[in-house]
């Protein structure tokens, strides 16, 4: 509330020009631009919500591939010694590079479009949940390995019903951090021109037409988004998932 | 009464980085009858839980050979079920589910599974807590539930690792004759790993003393009292003083190891120092 205040104050000061410091709510002069008037047409011309829709649709594939990549991978480095010490090392190594990196190697090889966005989605979040999920399952209570084993499982069923259970807890605190790296890498790609379409697109276009109002809305819808899936999705679910597994969350 | 676990010559070492090897047990023979009720006492590391474990099938001796009824063991399966100290119950899981995991396993329908957990659940008095999570549980009650777990199985060996010594005095007793009770009822092969005198005897008709370094049986004592145990009878005693002088030396080899060798455990034998010999160097 402060915030707003002071904000419309520096507008109104006329401190800056209109389009570097719009008006959040009041117009300074009559039917000049505010971000709220913006925010509002650009939901109800569909504009921002188609560009919501395309990114969220890029975030929720990329996610879900690199998921599956990363929790393989995590398997296999946790199952095999060799493909530990040298694909273990490598994605570790490989971590150290932020994925907003790779960008130019993707436009390379995917080209300008919706395939190099979600090459660097997947690549991040894919060697987060990597070396999450393997140290989450080298992580395992040898002791339910031992019971579970002296009841007859062994193999695919040991690490289905307990290994995998047993790291739920940890692989949920990998996925949100993961989640996270994939929202950053999917505006990063749309904003350095990969994929139309996109929140990041917008963004680019708000730039390049001056357009500061246009920027803070898809900067307030990033920000709503980010809150929603991390409070909403993840927090619930190691609630969840806390009280079930009976460890008490602080 | 037939042979049902036959030890014979059984060596275990670990190698340590340095690349000496530490002797967790040696030559350890022994063989255990059918329904019979044995405990492995002793300090810590004297390769109890080893053995154990090598029954179990979770470990390998390194030389030599165990049999159960006949045949040498291959790895871990559901006719030898261990009860560890901790009761290893999976979190994620209600009671129930937890004891219905091992049948589950074999491929007992659903349905007869459920009814056959929920009969051990009460045969150990937490019917009411079925549907509860292990976290809501107190360790004695954990402890039951592992009970269960192992017995719902229908093992031939209930292996039992040191399952009572988190638990506090009276909870133990009174899983001392629970389960003294179940194993009357069942007619399982027990062996029982501990380091509690009285539980031994009180438990036990025959306790295997083991030895420290290395590891191996020391002595074996049979318990011949009448069931159900009273802990006040006098056999027991007598033997649990017996077994505690022994103890009591492979206790004073340990600590000699540990601190020294002009440590005594009882302070009024002859004090032998190397430093101050009583004059025999003039």
């Amino acid at each position: 509330m402060i915030l707003i205040i002071i904000w419309e104050a520096i507008s109104k000061l006329q401190l800056f020009p209109a389009f570097m410091w719009p008006p959040l709510l009041f117009p300074n002069e009559p039917g000049g631009v505010t971000v709220f008037k913006t925010f509002i047409s650009g939901i109800a011309s569909g504009q921002l919500l188609e560009a919501t829709g395309a990114s969220l649709l890029r975030l929720i594939i990329g996610f879900i591939i690199a998921v599956v990549i990363g929790l393989l991978l995590g398997l296999l480095i946790y199952k095999y010694k060799v493909v530990d010490d040298t694909l273990g090392f490598f994605v570790t190594s490989l971590q150290a590079i932020p994925n907003i990196v790779w960008l130019p190697l993707a436009i390379l090889w995917f080209g300008l479009g919706v395939g190099s966005v979600l090459f660097i989605v997947i690549l991040g979040a894919a060697i987060s949940v990597t070396i999450t999920s393997s140290a989450a399952f080298k992580g395992v209570n040898p002791l339910l390995i031992r019971v579970a084993q002296t009841m007859g499982s062994s193999g695919w069923h040991l690490f289905r019903t307990v290994i995998f259970k047993a790291s739920i807890p940890q692989l949920i605190a990998g996925l949100r951090i993961a989640w996270a790296l994939a929202w950053r890498a999917v505006l990063a790609g749309e904003l350095l021109g990969g994929g139309g379409g996109g929140l990041g697109t917008l963004l680019d276009l708000g730039r390049s037409i001056q357009a500061m109002d246009l920027i803070f809305s898809i900067m307030i819808i990033i920000g709503i988004i980010g809150s929603l899936i991390d409070n909403i999705v993840f927090v619930r679910l190691e609630k969840f998932v806390f009280r079930k597994w009976g460890i008490s969350s602080t | 009464m037939t042979e049902h676990i036959v030890l014979q010559n059984v060596y275990k070492t670990f190698s340590k980085k340095n690349h000496s090897e530490t002797v967790a047990l040696e030559d350890v023979s022994l063989s255990i009858k059918r329904g019979e009720f044995i405990s492995l006492l002793g300090p810590s590391g004297c390769g109890k839980s080893t053995l154990l474990n090598i029954i179990a099938g979770l470990e390998k001796e390194t030389s030599g050979q165990v049999l159960i009824n006949g045949s040498p063991i291959t790895g871990p399966g559901n006719d030898r079920i261990v009860v560890f100290q901790e009761s290893g119950l999976f979190p994620w899981m209600t009671v129930l589910e937890n004891v219905m995991y091992g049948l589950l396993i074999k491929k007992v329908p659903k349905e007869e599974a459920k009814m056959r957990a929920m009969n051990w659940i009460q045969k150990v008095h937490l019917g009411k807590f079925a549907d509860r999570s292990p976290h809501e549980l107190s360790g004695g009650m954990k402890q039951r539930v592992a009970i269960a777990r192992a017995l719902v199985m229908d093992p031939e060996i209930l292996l039992m690792d040191e399952p009572f010594a988190a638990l506090d005095e009276q909870t133990r007793m009174v899983l001392h004759q629970e389960l003294e009770t179940l194993w009357r009822e069942t007619g399982k092969t027990v062996i029982f790993v501990t380091h509690n005198i009285r539980e031994a005897v009180v438990l036990s008709d025959r306790i295997v003393l083991m030895k420290t370094r290395p590891g191996g049986i020391k002595n074996i004592f049979s318990v011949q009292a009448a069931r159900p145990r009273n802990s006040s009878d006098s056999i027991l005693n007598y033997l649990e003083t017996r077994i505690l002088s022994e103890l009591e030396q492979e206790m004073e080899k340990v600590l000699k190891e540990e601190l020294g060798s002009d440590y005594a455990l009882k302070k009024d034998r002859l004090h032998i120092d190397p430093h101050n010999n009583l004059g025999s160097d003039i």
